[in-house]
């Protein structure tokens, strides 16, 4: 199974171009937020895709862009295109659907401001003027149905969600799809919408950091010593997947292999809780992601942690470490993208796998920025060479991705560089 | 304001909602929102919303569900309109 289109949009890139250049010089996405200082939130930073008003209507129609207020379903829009077309395929409109391609394309909710235009158009009882673009904006499948409108799919067209976890489960769920025969490409992804309304929650549970409101692209701290809560982000990140069968009798560019990988559950038994890991489910998936891609721990090269910049990092350090039972010294580098573009919720774990595959594809691992305090309790786990923090340029073969969510699950997906 | 106006403002209300181009350019009191301009029903509600709101009347649920054609959707119009002029 192979990759043969990526498209991104980030915080800090929304082109797959200018997202690998902002990676490899870690160059951040967040930024201040006056809505939030508006609104009080205790976190005033986001990471948040710039896009001009002509770029989006590359995208949709006049009469889509008329009433479209669903941040989510423009930036997966523009991720899922982009990957097509990147993957070699024409956007036609042709009359018969593509019975052998679909998408899983994950969200948490879908159209959030939408949503809320409309409760507040009821309240004031117009329901009358909600009009027709209410329930496709604010249903969760209403970015799977969007892209798919656009590309003509004919095979299985799902959301997919599981919160923080949803752009690593898309991936494993259109892998799935393809395995077993059932489809022969499905363009896998994520999105998640912008603003106070999605990123609200998370500020009242006192997640979110409240410490650099005066210095945004310092906020987002995976591995620090001065990790103080996760920055929020949104955006949206898209694979194309494609058995080598198709991939080779088409001529596609080929980016990597998806191995395969695991998804499971910690029950919210033991020390799992709906929002803290189970640790032997996270360790449970990682070896059985492993197992089901047919590698052994000690050909990973490089892991791209979910390290969302709370104290709870080290734990996820621990995890890893227990899961691959590696010699300190042969730990394998560790990098979180978080950084650079917050945790992008729903959409984090595609984004972190677009980055993931560009890594394999182009051999570098990109900087782990604002760790410069490295926090002790992991540096006493691995060893900081481990823990790159400037861009190092060398081949690599074999990358672990994980994302866990609230919930108490974990998703864990294998690439590998393609070797003709 | 007389039947041609009217039509003449449906005409630039249903527009952005049709491409049949050649369709909406002769449009007349004949033509049928979905048969003729191919309409996505479901936009059907917001082309009444835009006529209220073009227009300056309430149109309600027994009315919205005739306005298929722009014959019927122009007697409506018509109707509401006279029916505001009275008040």
């Amino acid at each position: 199974m192979v990759i043969t289109g990526l498209g991104v949009c980030a915080p800090n890139g929304t082109t797959v171009a200018e997202f690998t250049d902002a990676i490899k010089k870690g160059t951040s996405g967040i930024r201040h937020q006056p809505d939030l200082e508006a609104l009080n939130f205790s976190c005033q930073i986001a990471g948040k895709p710039v896009l001009s008003d002509e770029r989006i209507s590359e995208y949709f129609t006049p009469l889509e862009l008329r009433n479209l207020n669903s941040t989510g379903i423009v930036y997966g829009v523009i991720a899922g295109l982009d990957a097509w077309k990147d993957a070699g395929f024409a956007i036609e409109n042709n009359d018969e659907p593509d019975w052998d391609s679909g998408t899983i394309f994950g969200t948490g909710t879908s159209g959030i401001d939408k949503f809320r235009w409309a409760i507040n158009k009821i309240d004031d009882l117009e329901i009358k003027k909600l009009g027709s673009s209410v329930v496709i904006q604010t249903m969760a499948s209403g970015v799977s149905a969007f892209i798919s409108g656009k590309l003509g799919l004919g095979n299985q067209v799902s959301t997919n969600s599981s919160a923080c976890a949803t752009g690593a489960e898309s991936i494993l769920l259109a892998y799935e799809r393809i395995k077993t025969g059932q489809a022969q490409r499905m363009l896998a992804g994520s999105t998640s919408d912008s603003g106070p309304y999605i990123w609200g929650g998370f500020d009242a549970m006192k997640v979110c950091t409240f410490k650099h409101n005066h210095e945004p692209e310092k906020g987002s701290r995976p591995m620090s010593t001065t990790a103080s809560g996760f920055v929020p982000g949104s955006g949206a990140g898209s694979l194309v997947l494609e058995s080598l069968d198709s991939a080779i009798a088409r001529k596609a560019k080929i980016y990597g292999e998806v191995l395969g990988g695991h998804v499971n559950s910690g029950g919210q038994r033991g020390l799992g809780t709906m929002t803290a890991p189970n640790p032997i489910a996270v360790q449970r998936c990682i070896q059985a992601a492993l197992q089901n891609a047919g590698i052994k721990a000690h050909e990973i090269d490089v892991i791209n942690g979910h390290l969302t910049a709370t104290s709870k990092d080290a734990f996820e350090i621990e995890n890893w470490k227990t899961a691959l039972q590696l010699p300190t010294e042969n730990f394998p580098y560790i990098n979180s993208l978080k950084g650079m573009i917050g945790h992008c919720i729903a959409a984090s774990g595609s984004i972190e796998c677009v980055a993931s595959v560009l890594e394999l594809h182009e051999g570098f691992i990109f900087p782990n920025i604002n760790c410069e305090d490295l926090n002790p309790e992991i540096s006493a786990l691995i060893d900081v060479k481990s823990i790159p923090q400037t861009l190092i340029e060398q081949p690599i073969n074999i990358l672990a991705k994980a994302s866990f969510g609230f919930g108490d699950i974990n998703a864990c997906v294998i690439f590998k560089k393609y070797i003709p | 304001m007389n039947k041609e106006q009217i039509i003449q403002a449906l005409k630039t209300i249903v527009e952005p909602y049709s491409e049949e181009t050649s369709a909406i350019a002769h449009i007349d009191e004949n033509t049928d929102f979905i048969n003729d301009l191919k309409i996505n029903s479901a936009n059907l509600v917001d082309i009444i919303l835009d006529i209220e709101e073009k227009f300056n009347i309430e149109i309600d649920n027994d009315s919205m569900a005739k306005m298929l054609t722009v014959k019927a959707t122009t007697e409506i119009i018509t109707q509401k309109l006279e029916a505001n002029a009275g008040q």
